[in-house]
Order: structure tokens, then sequence, then C-alpha cells
């Protein structure tokens, strides 16, 4: 028992050296993944949205927008993530003047998020009963308030998970973001962890990864858990 | 009130097309209840959703209130919308709002102010007699409450007509009983004209003043039923196809 405790102390003792340098790494993350999430929302949602109108069958069919839309979405998430990172290193220098750092590594990563949370939405807006929208149309409901007041209302659990799923697939895309310096827990890992041989730090890591992505599925769930009055 | 002139309405493409509605004109007086009866696949549902345009027909008119509905589009389409009330078999609430929430949404898309909607959403609700159910969710409610509260949504906006799809053909008998005696009483009460589509005829012996026989997208003849009590008319006339209103015939 003594040893367990006195393993333990070691061990956080070790790892609490680079105390600095772990809360620099979760908060580049955080940058990262959170610039990521309001891309999604911001542009995601309605790409997404978009996706599910123009579908057909649907009350906005268009196959010309449908077809460049899902192509679109659908060669951003084919490609290799880190060979999408570079690729986009002109564009990225474009908007935000410099292609390294953590705010130029939130750039290809937030081109990914709305790509897959797109996807996502479309998957959730699907699920709406078609007469959901037929009572809107009835009412008198414009697009946009049909969007708006029944569209997500009825679609706003998935639309939570979906954010979940999407978040959680955020943070793990940012790991490989030390290639274009933009840092993060992923970075910090592989330069001290592995790099360096230092066991205590890949491990201390992982856990901190694994608290990480538990506290947001069991948020999300929540969340959506909440949000759902559709059963009893 | 309603006017349909020669209205046609296909479906399908190249072999598949079929004619849904084949040339029907029918005109519904202000202030009656018509039912329009027929077999399932006969057109009757895609016949009231010619009414408010919920399905653009091919050909022909739809006036409503002395409104060329078919002549309208986009916003004034809409705007003419919310005087058409509409209820349909299975209710379409929006399950993640409150009863109240779904009763205030045509005062909200008609950008009503607040305290005006509150106000009206609290007299509707009491009309249907369900100001206790307020913040109830659909998934709370029995299915004759839901048809209620999907009656007090349809008539929020203050309708002139009350277009009701098969409102009582997923309720037990006596909850249908009082689904229709609460649509009688808004015919009565507030003037509303109201159209019920049904294949149950005892539904729409019970409650309409004109029936409409529907049968492979025509109206096979249009009679004034003048027990409305659930008796069954017997039919004596010759089919009259497409010929809409024909007064009495078969009847009286």
């Amino acid at each position: 028992m003594n040893d367990i405790i006195q393993y333990v102390n070691d061990y956080l003792a070790y790892v609490l050296q680079y105390q600095h340098e772990i809360w620099r790494a979760i908060g580049e993350t955080f940058i990262m993944v959170g610039i990521s999430i309001a891309a999604a929302i911001i542009l995601g949602l309605p790409v997404g949205t978009l996706l599910f109108l123009c579908r057909k069958g649907q009350q906005y069919e268009n196959r010309l927008l449908f077809s460049i839309l899902n192509a679109l979405v659908n060669v951003i998430r084919s490609f290799p993530f880190l060979l999408l990172v570079v690729a986009m290193i002109p564009v990225t220098r474009w908007i935000v003047g410099t292609s390294l750092g953590t705010v130029a590594a939130a750039v290809p990563l937030s081109v990914v998020a709305v790509a897959y949370y797109s996807r996502l939405v479309e998957q959730s807006l699907l699920e709406v009963p078609k007469e959901v929208m037929e009572a809107a149309a009835s009412m008198g409901a414009s697009t946009i308030q049909m969007i708006f007041k029944f569209l997500y209302v009825e679609a706003r659990s998935g639309l939570a998970l979906g954010l979940t799923t999407s978040t959680i697939s955020f943070i793990s895309y940012s790991t490989v973001m030390g290639i274009v310096g933009g840092g993060g827990v992923g970075d910090f890992a592989i330069r001290y962890g592995y790099q360096r041989f230092e066991e205590e730090i890949m491990t201390f890591t992982i856990i901190i990864m694994i608290i990480l992505v538990q506290s947001i599925q069991f948020a999300g769930n929540l969340a959506s858990r909440l949000l759902d009055k559709r059963k009893v | 009130m309603i006017s349909l002139q020669e209205v046609s309405k296909s479906f399908g493409n190249g072999t598949d097309r079929y004619l849904a509605i084949d040339a029907v004109s029918l005109d519904i007086e202000e202030g009656s209840i018509h039912g329009i009866i027929g077999a399932s696949g006969a057109g009757k549902s895609t016949l009231l959703r010619i009414m408010n345009v919920l399905e653009r027909p091919d050909a022909g008119k739809v006036s409503v209130n002395g409104r060329e509905l078919t002549a309208l589009g986009g916003r004034e389409l809409r705007e003419a919308r919310r005087s058409i009330g509409m209820i349909f078999q299975l209710f379409q609430l929006v399950s993640n709002r409150t009863v109240w929430g779904n009763v205030s949404l045509p005062l909200e898309l008609a950008k009503v102010p607040k305290a005006v909607r509150a106000e009206r959403v609290q007299e509707v609700l009491r009309f249907v007699g369900l100001e206790d159910k307020a913040k109830s969710y659909p998934a709370q409610l029995s299915g004759g409450q839901k048809q209620r509260v999907a009656i007090a949504r349809a008539l929020a906006n203050s309708p002139t007509v009350l277009l009701c799809d098969e409102p009582t053909s997923s309720l037990d008998p006596r909850t249908t009983a009082d689904i229709l005696d609460v649509l009688r009483h808004i015919n009565r009460t507030l003037g509303v004209t109201i159209v019920i589509v049904s294949h149950e005829m005892d539904v729409v012996n019970g409650i309409c003043d004109h029936v409409s026989v529907m049968e492979d997208g025509r109206l096979t003849r249009t009679y004034r039923n003048s027990q409305q009590d659930g008796v069954v008319p017997q039919d004596t006339g010759t089919p009259t196809n497409g010929a809409g209103e024909t007064g009495g015939l078969g009847l009286l």
C-alpha cells in the first residue's frame, strides 16, 4: 500500500514539474477546438441545413446545389487530415497572415469541423417527421421561420449530440497540430512523452484526454436528454 | 367561401404518372360543415391540401374568402394561409414545444406582439378546455388532448376556415365524439367554415351539413345532409362526375 502511495507521489511530482507547459497545452487545445466548434455552428449548421433542404424530395429540392455541397463535404472529409493541413497552408496564410501557431492551426481544423458537423446536421434534420414541415407550411411559415421554429426545435437533441461527437473528433484532430506549431495537448504528449521518452508525461496526457472526452460526452448526453421532450 | 374550379393534380413522372384529382369543381358555403368522404387513395386528402394550396393544382382555380389562392405565391400565399386553419390525423404538433408553445406558434409566425399573444393563447386553450395543460409537452397528453391542442393551434389566428384531414381517424369512438363536439361548437359559436375529410361514414354524417363523395380523384356526388345524427343516407341519384354542388341529390 505504502509503495503505491509512494509511486503516485513520485509520479505526480515528476509530472508537475511540467505544470506550466501542461496548462499551456490545454489552453492551446481549447483555443483550437473552441474556434472549430464556433465554425461548426456558424457555418456547419447552415451548410447541413442546405444539404437537407436541397435533397431529393425535400421542399427546396435543388440537384445542382446539393451535388456541389455534397461533393465539397465529401472531398474535405476524404483528405487525410495531415495532408489537408499542409495543403491549406496558403489559404491559412491568406486568412490569418501566418501559417504557424495556434490560431493558424485552427483554420484547417475549422474547415474539417464545418464539413463534419454539416453531415451530422443533415442526418439529424432527416429524422424530423415530414408532417411537422407540412404543419409549418399550413400555418404560413416562411422558410426562415420553418427552419428556426420547427426544424431546429424538433431536431435539437440530435443537433446537440452531433456537436458533442464533433467536438470529440476535433480534439482528436487537434493532436497533430504540432506540425504547424499549433501546440495543444497532443503536441505536448508527442514532444515530451514520445520524443524525450518521458513515459510518465505520455500516460498523464492520455489520462487528461480521457477525462476531457468523458466529461464532454457526459455533458452532451445530459444536454441532449434535457432537450428532448419527444417521449415522456 | 371556398371555391374549386376544375382543379386537377397528378403525381409522378412518365409511365408512373397518375391523376390524383380529376377536374374537380366544388363550392363550399360560408358557415357550413362540409364533409368529403371516400376510400383511401380516392384523393380526399390531396383535395383538402389543394384548398390551402399545400398542393398546387396543375390546372384550375382555388378561391377562399373571395381571394384566388392559385394566383398567389410567396408572402401573399403565406398570409392567406393564416386565415385557414388546418388539423391532421396525427396532430402534427411540435413535440419539443409545450402545449402553450404550440398554440402560440401561428401567432409568433404572424409576429403578433407578446402580450396579445399570451392573451389569445389563454383564450383558445380555455375554448378547447386545456388551460391546465399549458405547460405539458405533447408526449404527456392523450390522443384526444393532442387533437384539442391542434385545434387550439389552428384557431389561434382566428381563421375563417378550418380544414380537417381525418381528424378522428386515430382516436377511439368516445374521443371521436368529443372532438366532433368541439368542431361543431367552433362552427356554431365562431361561425368558422369547416371542411372534414374522412373515410368514416359516421363521422361525416354525424356532423356535416353537406357531404361530397369522392372516388378515383372525382367527386361523384354532393348532397345536403339533413339529419346530422349518424344516419347513413341512401343513394338514389346517378353519379355526377365532378359536377360539384348538386343540392339535395340522393337525399330528402
